[in-house]
């Protein structure tokens, strides 16, 4: 996270150091590697459904709010909740493809987003209605450690993170390239008509990737609690972002994900230090309009 | 020209209700439906008869109401000045948008999500500059006199939003039924054939954007002289972009009169439901949610469409798996 304002405004006025940029680009990297992993469900959503899921955030949301309840009712370490809320997310988003979104398009691909922000309203405001708007934490034992690399300290469950959003990344490519399911996916992707014909049942395929796309958020949930907080309208500034870090990336590819999303992370810290807090956002939406505009396949991805 | 008739009488009757409701709680609700209206028309001649869906109209609405309220505030410059100024500087940022966009061709889904980057980008700099009050706001003094486009009675500033939304209206009907018109409704249905026809894709959606971000701004102008206050989240927030599409997609997108069927129906749903159970913070928002994705999954045209579904209204060609990738 960006420092205070106060803080940067000295930074911009006294010549900024190593000793400075350092810390800033490791904590840009490990916040980045968290948005890499709430980019990774939705451009895997892209990739396979052509579509983008507005609704993102909002269920990102949910997963931190499952995080929070299970750790606090039921005392619930976050990184054991990596065996309930993904599982849990995956059957929300195979309902809600199989059930609402899948239904919507009519044939436009802008109706797919339009539910889809219904979705997301709906979601933000019940959130809203029932667990009040205050900010939330959980208290772990590991959430003021800290690991020093290269002379700066890093929070642990920082370095967790961005361990874990490799390792996810690792397990989605292995089982796109290796299990039937995968295959079916990019078959589906690829050629749609030609993957029914042999037998892909199109309807229940789309559902599971979108599935495998909302269990990355819970994944992205549990390894985000630690170190951040939780509040019904917290999923609005992962939205843009991880637009921003697909398009960036390259709509369906992973490997643009996780670059794009370590590259996000690092510009947001760095225009946060050297803009202020609040100017520092301007940054990512810069991006994100140009990269739309001069280069909407992505950097990384091929010209259409 | 049975249609313009027919708009002509629908506001000659709606130019009167001022002088038959005198609550001004009933007053305050037709207020906002002319302006919902307005918002929805504007949203409209874009989203509807162009096919551009933005979802980051705010950007338009905001820029409106600060223009007249800074100048205002700030530079002590007439806001009857400032209501044509914040429409002008409306159309200027509709103008960069739609020169940024529709230049390398961005549609569909990139479109509207660049409108929403726009839109974020504004509420930003808002946020941050000392010209708009920054976080605080902007509260324009109250100064009640015609001359200031603050009036003491609901009555005149109804007509006022009544003038803005003919206007809007006329505008649509316009767009309808001349060649522009056709030439922007042939870019939607196909715009790869309407150039091939001659159409000149480009300038015609650029158009169009202007239109619809002028409009936008005449509703943010309006919000600030009837609320009198301004902060960076009810200019360039997600919920004016969100009653801006919501409107004419209840209503029926392209159609002229579905923003107004739109605004009518939705502040009737929003006022039955707060009667019904009671005002809770954020529950018009899950019904404007829940309406968002009924309409879109059992009537994508809309309550228009199922009045005129005997005629065989242009349907939009599926896309093919090629286009998709």
């Amino acid at each position: 996270m960006p420092p205070s304002g106060a803080f940067s405004q000295f930074i911009v006025s006294a010549m900024p150091d190593l000793a400075i940029i350092i810390p800033s680009v490791l904590n840009g990297l490990t916040t980045g590697a968290l948005y890499a992993l709430v980019a990774l469900g939705l451009t895997l959503i892209y990739g396979v459904l052509h579509i983008i899921n507005f609704a993102h955030g909002a269920l990102l949301m949910l997963g931190l709010y499952a995080v929070y309840y299970l750790n606090t009712r039921f005392g619930i370490d976050p990184y054991v909740c990596l065996l309930i809320v993904p599982p849990v997310m995956f059957a929300l988003g195979y309902v809600l493809q199989r059930g609402i979104i899948g239904r919507a398009s009519h044939g436009r691909d802008e109706n797919i987003l339009l539910v889809t922000l219904g979705l997301s309203i709906v979601i933000e405001n019940l959130a809203l209605f029932f667990f009040k708007s205050d900010t939330r934490i959980i208290d772990t034992p590991y959430s003021f450690e800290v690991i020093q690399i290269l002379g700066a300290f890093v929070p642990e469950p920082k370095v967790f993170a961005f361990l874990g959003a490799f390792v996810t990344a690792g397990l989605l490519w292995a089982l796109m390239t290796f299990t039937d399911l995968g295959r079916a996916i990019r078959a589906l992707a690829k050629e749609r008509k030609g993957a029914t014909l042999v037998g892909i049942n199109a309807d229940h395929v789309y559902a599971m990737s979108f599935g495998l796309g909302i269990a990355c958020l819970g994944v992205a949930a549990c390894l985000l609690l630690p170190s951040y907080y939780v509040s019904p309208q917290v999923g609005q500034g992962f939205v843009l972002i991880a637009f921003t870090i697909v398009v960036l990336g390259g709509m369906g590819s992973f490997v643009g994900a996780l670059i794009g999303g370590l590259f996000i992370g690092v510009v947001e810290a760095l225009s946060g230090l050297f803009l202020g807090e609040s100017l520092g956002q301007i940054g990512i939406f810069a991006i994100f309009i140009l990269v739309l505009i001069f280069r909407p396949t992505g950097l990384l991805g091929h010209k259409v | 020209m049975r249609t313009l008739i027919i708009l002509a009488a629908v506001f000659a009757a709606l130019a009167l209700v001022p002088l038959f409701v005198v609550s001004d709680v009933w007053l305050n609700i037709a207020i906002m439906v002319l302006y919902s209206a307005l918002l929805g028309q504007a949203w409209n001649m874009l989203g509807g008869y162009g096919g551009q869906f933005s979802f980051g109209h705010a950007a338009f609405f905001g820029t409106g109401a600060y223009t007249v309220a800074v100048l205002q505030v700030q530079y002590g410059i007439n806001p009857w000045v400032g209501l044509f100024a914040g429409g002008l500087a409306a159309v200027v940022v509709a103008a960069i948008i739609g020169y940024s966009t529709f230049r390398y061709g961005l549609k569909g889904s990139y479109f509207a999500l660049v409108t929403l980057a726009f839109a974020e980008v504004l509420r930003i700099l808002s946020n941050s500059v000392p010209i708009t009050g920054a976080g605080v706001g902007l509260l324009i003094p109250l100064q009640v006199a015609p001359s200031n486009l603050q009036f003491a009675d609901k009555g005149s500033y109804y007509w006022l939003v009544w003038a803005m939304a003919l206007a809007a209206f006329l505008v649509a009907w316009w767009i309808g039924n001349s060649r522009f018109g056709a030439q922007l409704m042939a870019v939607r249905d196909n715009e790869d054939a309407a150039r091939a026809l001659g159409v000149r894709a480009y300038s015609v959606k650029l158009r169009a954007i202007m239109l619809s971000g002028f409009f936008s701004g005449l509703g943010g102008v309006f919000y600030a002289q009837y609320f009198l206050y301004l902060d960076p989240h009810i200019a360039y927030g997600a919920s004016v972009s969100i009653e801006s599409l919501l409107v004419p997609i209840i209503g029926g997108i392209g159609t002229l009169f579905g923003p107004l069927l739109g605004a009518i129906v939705l502040h009737a749903i929003s006022e039955f439901s707060r009667d019904l159970i009671g005002d809770i913070p954020g529950i018009s928002l899950v019904l404007y949610g829940t309406l968002l994705v009924v309409m879109v999954l059992f009537l994508p045209r809309g309550l228009a469409g199922l009045l005129i579904r005997r005629k065989a209204a242009p349907q939009t060609p599926k896309k093919t798996e090629a286009e998709h990738a």
